[in-house]
């Protein structure tokens, strides 16, 4: 794990936008508060938008699928959608090294 | 069947009025030329209606002018939801047409999300739906009130998810929420293999589907629209030629076979008064088609121009179809002749409308001509030169046709000339040509002694008597002057043989004149001569009478002597024997 020490450097800004608190939205929340606590403890900024509520964010961070999780930092931008149930799709999306051997 | 074409003939005024709602189904004008009359007032109002076609055949064009003409002329908001171009390309594709995109967003009549999906930028992990699009697309309807959508092209979104089961499900989800919402929805697709578009999206938008195309034959270009389906509706079924150019985007309505119309029987002169003067009622009637026909030179232009200045001087307006020289030239032309069509242009009375026939296909003249037509809203139409028009002769014919009806339904008098190569009648256009057109005017073109003369005669003209004289016709500085061509036992001459003859003929009378004169004297001689002569015979009739009396009385004298003689003689005789 080659990456660790640089990994440990940064800090992940994150943001999940979601549609109200159906189950997708729930599911998602949760799963990438397991995730981070998991993968990056105290070292990720994590803001959740609901687009119900503030749907002016929706066109100007281009969300189409809902749940989206932006990672804004450290770049580049990427987009993972879903409900953040697959974890080696988490990983791979926020560019870090995958699970195993 | 003629009750539909009725139906499409019937101004599209009228659907707008209470009965056409009352049949069940309110229509969301487009404001495009044309198309609100095919489809007798325009889309399906409240419902989403699908336009595909290839690429580069004017979907966006279609969507973006629905939603212009909307937001200026009918007061409907609307959204332009781009899922391809950016909100600058865009408007920058537009603004050639005058749309003012910028403009109708400051103004809150236009929202224009832009809505980017790149593959290559998502992960994609567990379930997801599209909400987000929902939200974009509620809110920018709801910040400006839209009442009409366009979503153009929405099926990029397969491009950027790879589960097609969830994006089906939600686009049937959206187009519900479009329906539900009331809005007038156009979304554009991309033309597929076998099917309307790449991912069926005619599955899910059922109630209107139009099909853009764009064909090219032979180098020129023709694009055709069609309704494919309107639930509810009548409309025209034929492929439509449709234009796009800086005036935008207008569909030619073929709502041919329209012979049930009003008829007019005012007249409209030729402006040429000796023209005039072999027609009934001193000119064609109103909404009639007229053929000038002629070989080269022999002044149609001319006589056209003619036409056009008279249409100006009652203070109407001609629209003028230059398809062989320029307005420039025509005008420099008329004017030789006397005739000022550039300051009838600038009056506004006159409109030139120039093109080459071969830069665009039939179909595309005639859209051009039914744009012209709407938005000039001429009297009198002059097609100069209608032969310019080349093509099978079935697709020239059909054009013709339309064209004649066009002009006909709005009860236009068209003027067409045409060109002949050679001088017979029999010639297998003229004959097809002759059908459509109410009059026939044809200019020949004589040569003899040296010198070439016009002539014109009228083979026909339906519905009013006309001269069946052939006039000789001279081209001066002041304009077209018919004469009276000689017609005599040597034929028909003109010209300076026409003048030679009349010369001729005129001294011929003079000698005969002198020829009589001289017989009368030579009669009044031999009568002085025979009545002496009969005197002199009468005289010697009466001396011979006179002769004869004077015998007759010397006889009866003589008879007299000699019966006193023999009276005396017997006295004597009979003493004598006695005795």
């Amino acid at each position: 794990m080659t990456g660790t020490q640089d990994d440990a450097a940064v800090t992940y800004q994150l943001r999940l936008f979601v549609a109200g608190t159906n189950g997708l939205s729930q599911r998602a929340i949760e799963n990438l508060r397991r995730f981070c606590a998991e993968r990056m403890p105290s070292r990720y900024d994590l803001e959740i938008v609901d687009i119900y509520q503030q749907p002016e964010l929706a066109a100007r961070y281009q969300v189409v699928a809902a749940p989206t999780l932006m990672k804004l930092a450290p770049g580049p931008v990427r987009r993972i959608i879903g409900d953040l149930s697959q974890t080696a799709r988490v990983l791979r999306g926020l560019d870090l090294p995958a699970d195993g051997p | 069947m003629a009750e539909a074409i009725k139906v499409l003939l019937r101004p599209m005024t009228e659907d707008r009025s209470p009965q056409a709602y009352r049949a069940g189904l309110l229509k969301a004008p487009t404001g495009i030329l044309g198309f609100d009359e095919i489809t007798l007032g325009g889309l399906p109002a409240g419902r989403p209606t699908l336009v595909c076609g290839a690429a580069g055949c004017g979907k966006t064009l279609f969507a973006t002018t629905f939603l212009v003409n909307g937001a200026t002329l009918h007061d409907e908001p609307g959204v332009f939801m781009s899922f391809e171009e950016r909100v600058e390309d865009l408007e920058a594709n537009v603004a050639s047409l005058g749309y003012d995109l910028q403009g109708l967003v400051a103004s809150r009549r236009l929202a224009i999300d832009h809505v980017r999906v790149e593959r290559s930028e998502i992960e994609e992990s567990g379930e997801y739906d599209l909400e987000g699009l929902f939200v974009r697309l509620g809110f920018a309807v709801d910040s400006i009130g839209a009442r009409r959508v366009v979503l153009d092209t929405i099926e990029t979104l397969f491009s950027g998810f790879t589960d097609p089961s969830i994006l089906r499900a939600e686009l049937r989800r959206l187009f519900g929420w479009l329906k539900e919402r009331n809005l007038t929805a156009v979304i554009t697709g991309e033309r597929g293999e076998g099917q309307l578009t790449r991912h069926g999206l005619e599955e899910y938008v059922s109630d209107c589907v139009i099909l853009l195309d764009n064909r090219v034959d032979d180098q020129i270009t023709t694009r055709r629209l069609r309704v494919v389906k309107y639930r509810g509706s009548a409309h025209g079924t034929n492929e439509y030629p449709f234009l796009i150019d800086d005036l935008g985007i207008s569909v030619l309505p073929i709502t041919s076979s329209g012979l049930e119309r009003d008829v007019d029987s005012t007249v409209v002169g030729t402006g040429i008064s000796g023209l005039d003067d072999m027609l009934q009622h001193r000119g064609f009637y109103r909404g009639s088609s007229i053929l000038l026909s002629g070989v080269a030179g022999t002044g149609k232009t001319t006589l056209a121009s003619h036409f056009a200045e008279a249409t100006c001087a009652r203070g109407e307006r001609c629209l003028y179809f230059v398809l062989e020289e320029s307005a420039r030239e025509i005008c420099r032309n008329a004017g030789s002749v006397g005739i000022d069509l550039r300051q009838r242009a600038d009056q506004g009375l006159l409109q030139f409308e120039p093109a080459r026939p071969s830069l665009f296909g039939l179909e595309m003249h005639l859209a051009r001509m039914y744009r012209a037509l709407e938005r000039f809203r001429p009297t009198t139409v002059v097609i100069d030169p209608l032969s310019a028009f080349r093509g099978p002769a079935v697709q020239v014919h059909a054009t013709l046709l339309r064209m004649v009806d066009m002009l006909k339904a709005r009860g236009i008098t068209g003027l067409f000339t045409s060109l002949r190569t050679d001088g017979s009648i029999a010639e297998a256009t003229d004959q097809g040509l002759s059908s459509l057109m109410d009059a026939w005017i044809k200019l020949l073109d004589v040569e003899a002694n040296g010198e070439r003369d016009r002539i014109l005669y009228i083979i026909k003209s339906r519905g009013m008597n006309h001269s069946n004289q052939m006039r000789e016709y001279r081209i001066t500085d002041r304009g077209v002057v018919l004469t009276s061509a000689y017609v005599g036992p040597a034929g028909v001459l003109t010209g300076t043989a026409r003048e030679a003859q009349e010369a001729m003929e005129r001294a011929e009378g003079t000698r005969r004149l002198r020829a009589i004169e001289q017989r009368r004297r030579e009669h009044q001689r031999r009568r002085q001569a025979v009545e002496r002569q009969i005197e002199e015979l009468r005289m010697t009739l009466e001396q011979e009478e006179e002769e004869v009396a004077a015998l007759l009385a010397e006889a009866a004298e003589t008879d007299a002597a000699i019966a006193r003689n023999r009276d005396a003689m017997a006295a004597r005789r009979s003493f004598v024997s006695q005795g």
